[in-house]
């Protein structure tokens, strides 16, 4: 099994937001400024990595009908691992990501991951697995929070950038915000890839290819 | 193989030619019926202009252009066929303008031109796809995005006189005076004040009527798109059920519930007047695409959106809810297609069932 593979599928091509659209709630909510998108992309690639070992390495033993609130009760587990962890050395983060802290224990694509993943292969991969999702996730939350915190703020990571010439959309930072950059990436995604395809089929025709 | 022997294959086609309805043809099209709009927009943004001076103006400009701007520059890069001279965009633009507060800063119609004509026309795939009204999406996005901005009225130039020639001689000066619009003064100080700030009740319904008052470019001249409206229904383009209708629903609920002293002593007259009930009411309840079918939805549609209205002007956190009312009820359209349909031509009603 190719580990590289496992890990770079997440990226892209199975983006958990923008491909596979799971855990959308924190995509929309802690997304207004790149500090916070961060550090729950962080927070939620710590979860993954770890829940996706701890089931996979019982995978054997768990019962099928008792699985899933076996997996709730270790993504539980871990969660509070991180908040106490973040609670202590990142109080700010702990305070600005508030409730939706606790919530990683309910984000889709931390179970979806478990059953579609962990739970059919051997440790190392799904740990792989759990990490390339995790970055794909958190490669997502940091594209929609520069965007928002870009047009909505004017600034980055905090850091004024564009002077105070510039007054901001204040909706882009506000909720139907989110919902809009979210839907023109998933847009441009699908027309990127269209027109690659067409482009391939142009190239296969001119090829001489059978149709 | 190449592709193109495949097609010579196929047969000729029969002389019997089949073909989707309509059928039947006139000289009535999508371009005609968007500039004769447009015409019927027109005396009340002149009347704007002689209102509010050359900041109105300008609004409108930069409205239009950034619409026809976004248009064209989307069609071009999606490679389709520019169809900007068809008048949607320029009527979009227009009606944006017409929500807008007068003297505006120039970046905010752009920014609203960009949201109707991006977010709301074209990501839904072009005119006739739109979900929501394109111009009330532009005016929510920047209500949303600039609310200090979209909440600073500029006084009315031809004032409690009726001052016609004192605004059209100084239609090129500009002014940094602001004033709260009717329905502002209405949510804040309370119905007594409004009417002292007019002089009186006749003069304000006299105000309300002719537009010589504060509000958004294309809202305070009830009379004018009252006018532009009839000729709409007289040309058979929107059907007069829909704004009598909603300004009828927004009528009996205010004269029933918008009253401090108890059930039916509201004051209809200004709340059937003022804000942008009428312009709302003509032109962006019967839009063609983002509005019910049939006549009965048509009707459902208006009286939602009066009572939206008034939900939001009595008891809201806003002083106007036109916009979002027929924001809202655009999101209920489908809806109301599917349950209220034309009974078949020539069906007889269902039998009824005897046990």
């Amino acid at each position: 099994m190719n580990l590289w593979k496992e890990f770079t599928k997440g990226l892209i091509d199975e983006n958990p937001i923008f491909r596979l659209a799971l855990s959308l709630c924190p995509a929309l909510a802690v997304t207004s400024n790149v500090y916070n998108a961060l550090g729950m992309g962080l927070t939620v690639m710590f979860v993954i990595t770890c829940n996706n070992m701890i089931v996979s390495t019982f995978r054997n033993v768990i019962h099928p009908k008792v699985r899933v609130p076996v997996y709730i009760i270790s993504i539980a587990t871990i969660v509070t691992v991180a908040m106490l962890t973040l609670e202590a050395f990142f109080p700010i983060l702990f305070k600005e990501l508030g409730i939706y802290l606790a919530l990683v224990v309910v984000f889709a694509i931390i179970l979806a991951r478990a059953e579609v993943f962990a739970a059919k292969n051997k440790v190392i991969p799904s740990m792989i697995d759990g990490l390339g999702m995790g970055a794909g996730f958190t490669l997502g939350m940091l594209v929609i929070g520069t965007i928002r915190e870009m047009i909505g703020n004017g600034s980055f990571m905090g850091y004024q950038i564009l002077g105070s010439w510039y007054q901001p959309p204040l909706i882009v930072i506000l909720a139907p915000g989110g919902f809009i950059v979210i839907g023109f990436i998933i847009g441009f995604m699908n027309l990127s890839e269209e027109r690659k395809k067409q482009k391939k089929e142009k190239s296969e025709i001119a090829a001489g290819g059978t149709i | 193989m190449e592709p193109k022997e495949t097609t010579a294959n196929i047969q000729k086609p029969e002389k019997l030619v089949i073909t989707s309805s309509p059928h039947i043809h006139d000289t009535e099209s999508v371009t005609k019926i968007m500039w004769i709009v447009n015409l019927t927009l027109l005396p009340a943004a002149i009347f704007s202009v002689i209102n509010f001076g050359i900041p109105a103006l300008v609004t409108m400009l930069l409205c239009i252009a950034g619409s026809i701007a976004c248009e064209a520059a989307i069609q071009y890069w999606r490679k389709k066929e520019i169809t900007v001279s068809d008048g949607s965009a320029v009527l979009t633009g227009l009606l944006l303008a017409m929500c807008l507060p007068p003297g505006i800063a120039w970046f905010v119609p752009l920014i609203g031109a960009f949201a109707a004509i991006a977010i709301a026309k074209h990501t839904m795939g072009g005119l006739g796809y739109n979900v929501f009204n394109p111009a009330h999406i532009g005016r929510a996005f920047i209500m949303a995005s600039y609310p200090v901005a979209m909440t600073t009225w500029a006084v009315s130039r031809i004032g409690n006189n009726g001052d016609f020639a004192g605004a059209i001689s100084k239609i090129g000066t500009l002014d940094a005076v602001t004033a709260a619009t009717p329905l502002g003064i209405l949510k804040q100080q309370g119905y007594d004040a409004l009417v002292s700030s007019f002089g009186g009740q006749m003069e304000m319904y006299q105000a309300l009527l002719i537009g010589n008052r504060g509000g958004s470019l294309g809202e305070t001249s009830s009379i004018l798109l009252i006018l532009g409206g009839l000729v709409l229904i007289a040309k058979k383009y929107i059907k007069w059920q829909v704004p009598v209708a909603m300004i009828g629903t927004v009528g009996i609920l205010t004269w029933a519930f918008g009253g401090k002293a108890g059930l039916f002593t509201g004051d209809p007259i200004l709340h059937m007047l003022s804000g942008g009930l009428i312009i709302g009411a003509f032109f962006m309840a019967t839009d063609m695409v983002t509005t019910p079918m049939t006549t009965k939805g048509q009707i459902i549609f208006g009286i939602g959106c009066g009572l939206i209205t008034v939900l939001i002007r009595l008891y809201g956190g806003y002083p106007e809810g036109v916009c979002y009312s027929i924001l809202l009820m655009n999101a209920v359209t489908p809806l109301i297609d599917r349950y209220i349909f034309p009974v078949k031509f020539g069906a007889l009603p269902e039998p009824v069932k005897r046990s």
